[in-house]
């Protein structure tokens, strides 16, 4: 009793003079009131102040969708989905078909590479490589990548996809588009993986299951509605880029045909969205131009559905 | 189980009426006089030395697990309970910075050796966490996750193996309409018997448990105390727990660590009524911890 006494007493005594101020029976002093006014005045101004940025923000992008709904609704009929980009003016048909299926097969072809590679690549930072030397400097280059303009990973591909067989192709846009996606994709897989709590792959671990597929199976699949997510978004990110593909898929007023040989996928420039309407909305005859504004709404429209898609589906899959 | 048994399941009783029976049977259970020698070890551990990085957390630590018997390991928050078991089955591989370093012997095979099989000791040692970790799939393939990795079965083989290790950990009946349904729609108590179930499904000799009932409110940790003392017929547990109320109910060997070190080892009963050290006196009685 007295030994544990003792040692109590050194112990308050020794690490916290407060205690003796207080058993010494020392007041502190009152304490002064800050303005209550004040505060409320500087909560009402910061309140204020987001309403205002968040109403501007919404009020730019409600202007930019109305107007491209406006002008680009009436150019929306049966054969703007059926009929390729025209080529003589005075021709009252015409419709962009060509150039909606090359932006998707560019698209989807960019995805099939971009996001298995960046979705790898994110496994690797969050699960294996994480803070060793590797990884640092591959998160680091992917955060480089990211934020290099899209233009000049356009004449990059064209150094290496076009220039050495000295023709444009859709593949080149796919891959230069899939080269946009990569450091996306891998940084969003890392980022939700590591959201995963550490349990979970402890417990995993636990069961005796070998590594990968603990991550395949548990840590990812827990991280699922994450990871379409971010895939998606990643797919949204580029579906609209225009400048990657100036060098690469350029565009056509054809339809692609097939997948070599000049009109081809792997052979020749492809049609595709962002350029057609660049090309249209140059030139000026009225109806060429009202095909452009169609256009913008299509890729408004479909890029909008997919993140409304994706939310919707994956609403309740918070978890992580 | 032994002795009176708690009405189970389903209708939730008040604490106050599930508590207390628990007490007694531990009570009539925790006088050992047994001879600790002549028991059969499951896990020797001889000088054991742990490192986080460059700072050790575990100091020669030397003990013995006896099989079929409950062996409790108590003491004040970050004073390496937890790193210790961590190390019997090695997860703590999962981080570059953590070594351990000394014998771990299960079988004459040290299990720290780097020839260790760590996919087949996972198997042998099993191990439930602080928060329940249910795998992101139903119910039935929680409990199938174990299984499936480690034997090879038929359907019907394993929707029994899974039953039977659902009955085993308690939460068949509250389960079994559910089995489709995703393992974290239940409860934190539900939950933390189905990650039992899920390491018991894989028939493992040992079962490492690190506070297994921190998580969960005082009914589901009647439960899980009750369960142990039934799995105790079967595997080898080690019971990490800072509630000294709960190592005294349900383990038959206790071991107090202070700061790295294995300060006392010895029957519960010896522990928590005739405490041959010092600190453990103290740290039983709440004076410090």
């Amino acid at each position: 009793m007295n030994g544990r006494r003792s040692q109590a007493t050194e112990r308050g005594a020794g690490g916290a003079p407060l205690g003796t101020v207080a058993q010494s029976g020392r007041k502190a002093p009152a304490l002064r009131h800050r303005s209550v006014a004040r505060r409320k005045a500087v909560d009402l101004i910061v309140k204020v102040l987001a309403w205002i940025g968040a109403w501007f923000g919404i009020a730019v992008m409600a202007f930019v969708v109305w107007e491209v709904v406006v002008r680009g609704i009436s150019a929306i009929s049966w054969s703007f989905f059926t009929q390729s980009t025209p080529q003589d003016v005075t021709s009252t048909s015409g419709g962009l078909a060509n150039a909606i299926v090359g932006t998707l097969v560019i698209t989807l072809v960019a995805a099939a590479i971009g996001i298995p590679t960046g979705f790898f690549g994110g496994i690797y930072l969050a699960e294996f490589g994480r803070n060793g030397r590797v990884a640092t400097a591959v998160r680091m280059i992917a955060n480089v990548v990211m934020g290099v303009p899209s233009i000049i990973v356009g004449v990059f591909a064209f150094a290496i996809m076009v220039k050495p067989v000295s023709h444009y192709s859709g593949f080149a846009g796919s891959i230069a588009l899939a080269f946009i996606m990569l450091p996306v994709m891998a940084r969003t897989t890392e980022d939700i993986l590591n959201l995963v709590p550490n349990e979970l792959r402890e417990s995993g671990l636990a069961m005796g299951a070998p590594r990968w597929k603990v991550t395949l199976g548990v840590v990812c699949k827990a991280a699922r509605g994450g990871l379409i997510t971010g895939a998606t978004l990643a797919i949204v990110r580029v579906a609209g880029e225009t400048a990657p593909l100036l060098f690469t898929a350029l565009s056509s007023p054809y339809w692609m045909s097939g997948l070599f040989g000049s009109g081809g996928f792997f052979g020749g420039p492809v049609a595709n969205l962002t350029k057609t309407i660049y090309d249209l909305a140059g030139t000026p005859y009225p109806a060429w131009q009202s095909l452009a504004w169609g256009g913008a709404l299509v890729i408004i429209v479909a890029v909008l559905g997919m993140n409304l898609l994706v939310r919707l589906l994956f609403q309740r899959g918070k978890e992580w | 189980m032994v002795g009176t048994t708690v009405t189970d399941e389903t209708q939730m009783q008040s604490q106050a009426t599930v508590v207390p029976p628990r007490l007694e049977v531990a009570e009539a259970r925790r006088g050992v006089d047994e001879d600790f020698d002549a028991l059969p070890s499951q896990i020797s551990v001889r000088h054991l030395d742990f490192f986080y990085g460059k700072s050790q957390a575990l100091f020669d630590n030397d003990i013995e697990i006896k099989r079929n018997r409950v062996t409790a390991v108590i003491g004040p928050s970050g004073c390496g309970k937890s790193t210790h078991i961590r190390t019997y089955n090695r997860i703590f591989n999962l981080y570059r910075d953590q070594r351990a370093t000394g014998e771990i012997l299960m079988d004459g095979m040290d299990l720290l050796s780097p020839q260790t099989d760590l996919l087949d000791l996972r198997r042998r040692i099993g191990m439930i966490f602080q928060k329940p970790s249910p795998f992101p799939m139903t119910v039935f393939d929680n409990v199938a996750y174990g299984l499936r990795q480690h034997y090879r079965l038929s359907r019907s083989e394993l929707s029994d193996r899974v039953e039977e290790a659902l009955k085993r950990s308690a939460i068949w009946d509250e389960v079994k309409h559910k089995l489709n349904e995703p393992g974290n729609a239940l409860s934190g108590g539900q939950q933390q018997r189905l990650c039992i179930a899920r390491a018991v499904a894989a028939e493992p000799e040992v079962l490492l448990m690190d506070e297994p009932c921190s998580a969960i409110d005082p009914v589901g940790t009647a439960k899980i105390e009750e369960l142990i003392l039934e799995l105790k017929s079967n595997y080898t547990i080690v019971l990490v727990t800072h509630n000294m109320q709960q190592a005294a109910r349900v383990s038959d060997y206790t071991a107090f660590f202070f700061q790295g070190r294995i300060v006392e080892f010895g029957p519960t009963t010896q522990i928590f009524s005739n405490p041959a050290q010092k600190q453990t006196e103290e740290y039983i009685t709440g004076r410090f911890g």
